[in-house]
């Protein structure tokens, strides 16, 4: 591999970023020249079209295609039906990722939203109030793998010699030799070993929505409240949720789409092992390790038909949400 | 300084810097051939045509990266300087689900290395039979105990590449020596000389099988090495090919005769303690504790060379070395193993000369000297390899008594092979019974 070899790649590279920019100025060119009546359908098609071109191919074709495949048999070809999605419902370990899945879509965007209200709410007006958000946002600037490798090593288990995981090291400080536990190996609890992982990845977001959300909550609403005679507690579940409501409900469903689509801690922690695949994991693990292209089809199908109303309540509430503009 | 002249001195400066990283990424400049002057000399080549007017491509994709990938290059850049014919390799660690995305896809590659004969089976139609030159020199070089795996329909697809043992036994030779212990010879010298160490405070055997979603495959090692053992190769080949259930009781007699070392809280698990601890101990840590003392001897194929820190000497005389998992009898040599086979999906006669030059034994003995590495070959010298572990893999796989078979799991489809196979064998170690782990893997197995 000489300097000759690698300046053809670079060369490769100025093509298609020189590509790029020629399309992005030949739309807006087009844009431009095309005449520009209130309303212009054309203005709009032009920009709408290679939009439309994008995602048809990207999105629209792929789904289409996995769909089909769903009905296949373990190379994808021919027609077995929906024994596939039959097998899904019936096989006990693909229900225990079902069961799984829905056990992150439920817990996950609660507890982080209650966590990140909660921080919101006592950090607010506090001298530190830049600081901690800046510690709880931290998280977030790793990659999700980084954050389970780290986490990986908390719950780190030796069954004898010294720990090297903080749990268990905690765990044998306050109850003694031996009580160290394999944690990801636990039946059952290991969820939610995993949903911590993601709960403190995700718990910055929440914080600094809910943070600025609350914020914006009236000061006239507040001092109502307050003359009102109201404590603390009421003051938190009578004023400031209700006002904040919108905000609670997009940091949720973001984090619902968020788990349900949840992949990279789940593979890096425990390869699916031990009962905490989910079916987002499934499905890769199903088509390639597993060589049954079918059963990945149906299982990413499924995962589809779960987002669905996930996304109707987002679009319906921006929806609603612009109409009170 | 102004703003402008600050801001061309970064320029200059950066564009500078880009360059010689460049340069040293790129330029390296091309270390000492290890190679003879025959190999090195073009009219060596000559058998496998002259490419050098049209120079076509061949792009090769295999699971082989880093150090290893450098030492093919090495092994057959003379090849490619003297036919004209250019290599293009490239390695990935996503082999395995890449490779599916890539046939599918219509962008398969001219020709790529299958660590799981399993896995190319499903590609038949898609790769190019072995033309008839070609099978001459893979029935030259291999036995049909190898040659069958990458044949399909009595017709050879693909031949084989490199070869690694996995019937064998990590052990300390200082450790050994100090006690008096001899390398056992037979099944039951090797568990007599498990009692006796078991007799003292120290644990005779260590393992780890957590090898994040592939956790559980040295187990099945395990399975395999035993059932060639007790019911040798006919039977083997039965069970890889499901003509025998999963569940039938041969199996279960092998996976029980593993058991009598895996699951046996005598034994195991040196330096980690018992045998549930297994499961957490990942399969590159397992066989470590051998080196600190803890532990006696640990089951592990021969690229586990590799995981032993710097400061270990791998050697018969050394602090770490392996002996071969002994039969049932002294001069039975069951030899389970692993390697790559090299399939092609382009029909061109530069491709076809590529292959031909890697199932010669020209390559096989380059490769040897290029890096650690060595393969069943039958004209492959073992004074050429670069270790004693390598020397003894390449002398135990021509043994013409050895009786070879390829590693079941990955044989098996993928999600036996890879997955149900090494789920059971996991839930297994962790108390689960032999008949209903074996239940549960044929139940999977549909077909």
């Amino acid at each position: 591999m000489n300097l000759i070899d690698q300046l053809s790649k670079f060369g490769v590279l100025a093509i298609g970023l020189a590509a790029f920019v020629l399309v992005v100025l030949a739309v807006l060119y087009v844009g431009n020249i095309v005449p520009h009546r209130p309303k212009s359908l054309t203005a709009g098609m032009v920009f709408l079209i290679p939009t439309l071109v994008l995602v048809g191919i990207g999105l629209v074709v792929p789904a289409v295609r996995t769909t089909v495949l769903s009905f296949g048999d373990r190379r994808g070809e021919g027609n077995v039906g929906f024994a596939n999605y039959e097998w899904i419902f019936t096989d006990p370990e693909i229900l225990t990722v079902v069961r799984n899945s829905a056990i992150w879509v439920i817990l996950t965007p609660l507890l982080a939203t209650a966590v990140g209200l909660l921080y919101a709410t006592i950090i607010d007006k506090s001298p530190f109030e830049k600081l901690a958000k800046t510690l709880v946002f931290l998280p977030m600037a790793i990659s999700f793998v980084g954050a389970a490798i780290i986490w990986k090593f908390v719950y780190d288990y030796k069954q004898i010699g010294n720990q090297i995981g903080l749990l268990n090291q905690i765990v044998t400080w306050i109850f003694g030799e031996g009580s160290a536990q394999h944690w990801l190996a636990t039946p059952f609890w290991n969820n939610m070993f995993l949903i911590v992982v993601m709960v403190w990845i995700q718990a910055g977001f929440a914080t600094v929505v809910l943070s600025a959300a609350i914020k914006g909550v009236p000061a006239e609403i507040t001092e109502a409240a307050r003359l009102d005679g109201v404590n603390a507690w009421q003051m938190f579940w009578k004023v400031t949720i209700p006002s904040i409501r919108p905000a609670i409900v997009v940091v949720m469903v973001t984090m619902s789409i968020a788990a349900l689509k949840l992949f990279d801690i789940v593979r890096t922690m425990t390869g699916g092992g031990d009962g905490t695949s989910v079916l987002a994991y499934e499905m890769y693990s199903q088509s390639f390790p597993g060589q049954q292209t079918g059963r990945g089809a149906a299982l990413a199908v499924v995962l589809f038909i779960l987002v669905i109303p996930i996304i109707i309540y987002q679009v319906r509430n921006l929806r609603q949400r612009k109409e009170v503009r | 300084m102004t703003i402008q002249k600050r801001l061309r001195l970064a320029g200059l400066a950066s564009i500078g810097t880009c360059t010689v990283l460049a340069i040293t990424a790129c330029g390296a400049p091309a270390e000492d051939s290890a190679l003879s002057d025959e190999e090195t000399d073009c009219a060596t080549y000559e058998e496998f045509g002259d490419f050098t007017e049209e120079r076509p491509s061949v792009s090769i994709y295999t699971p082989i990266t880093d150090a290893e990938a450098d030492s093919y290059e090495s092994a057959w850049a003379p090849f490619v300087e003297c036919t004209g014919i250019q290599v293009l390799y490239e390695g990935s660690n996503e082999f395995e689900a890449q490779i599916e995305v890539r046939v599918s896809g219509g962008d398969a590659p001219d020709i790529a290395a299958f660590p799981q004969p399993g896995l190319m089976a499903r590609y038949q139609e898609e790769m190019v039979p072995a033309s008839p030159e070609l099978e001459a020199r893979a029935s030259e070089g291999w036995s049909e105990d190898w040659l069958q795996y990458g044949s399909f329909d009595g017709q050879l697809y693909a031949q084989p590449l490199s070869a690694n043992l996995k019937s064998l036994v990590w052990y300390s030779p200082s450790f050994f020596a100090e006690n008096s212990y001899a390398v056992p010879e037979t099944w039951d010298d090797l568990i007599a000389l498990s009692d006796t160490i078991a007799d003292t405070d120290m644990k005779p055997w260590c393992a780890g099988i957590d090898s994040g979603d592939a956790t559980g495959w040295p187990v099945t090692d395990w399975v395999e090495d035993m059932l060639l053992r007790e019911s040798g190769g006919e039977v083997y080949d039965q069970w890889v090919n499901h003509e025998i259930p999963f569940d039938d009781p041969q199996i279960a007699a092998a996976v029980d005769k593993a058991g009598s070392i895996l699951k046996n809280e005598d034994y195991m698990n040196g330096g980690y303690g018992d045998v549930s601890s297994m499961t957490g101990v990942s399969f590159e840590e397992g066989g470590l504790p051998i080196a600190s003392g803890e532990c006696a001897m640990h089951r592990q194929a021969s690229f586990y060379s590799a995981q032993w820190p710097g400061d270990i000497e791998v050697g018969p005389e050394g602090d770490v070395f392996a002996f071969h998992l002994p039969g049932n009898e002294a001069d039975d040599t069951p030899l389970l193993g692993g390697g790559e086979y090299v399939a092609a999906f382009r029909d061109a006669p530069e491709v076809d000369a590529f292959r031909q030059y890697l199932a010669s034994p020209l390559f096989a003995n380059a490769r040897m000297k290029t890096g650690p590495w060595a393969s069943a070959h039958s004209g492959s010298d073992p004074a050429n390899a670069v270790d004693p572990l390598m020397q003894m893999t390449v002398e135990l796989f021509q043994d013409p008594e050895a009786e070879f078979r390829f590693d079941g799991s990955d044989l098996m489809p993928g999600d036996i092979g890879s997955k149900a196979f090494f789920e059971q064998m996991t839930e297994w170690i962790k108390g689960k019974s032999t008949e209903d782990a074996l239940e549960a893997i044929e139940n999977a197995w549909e077909d």
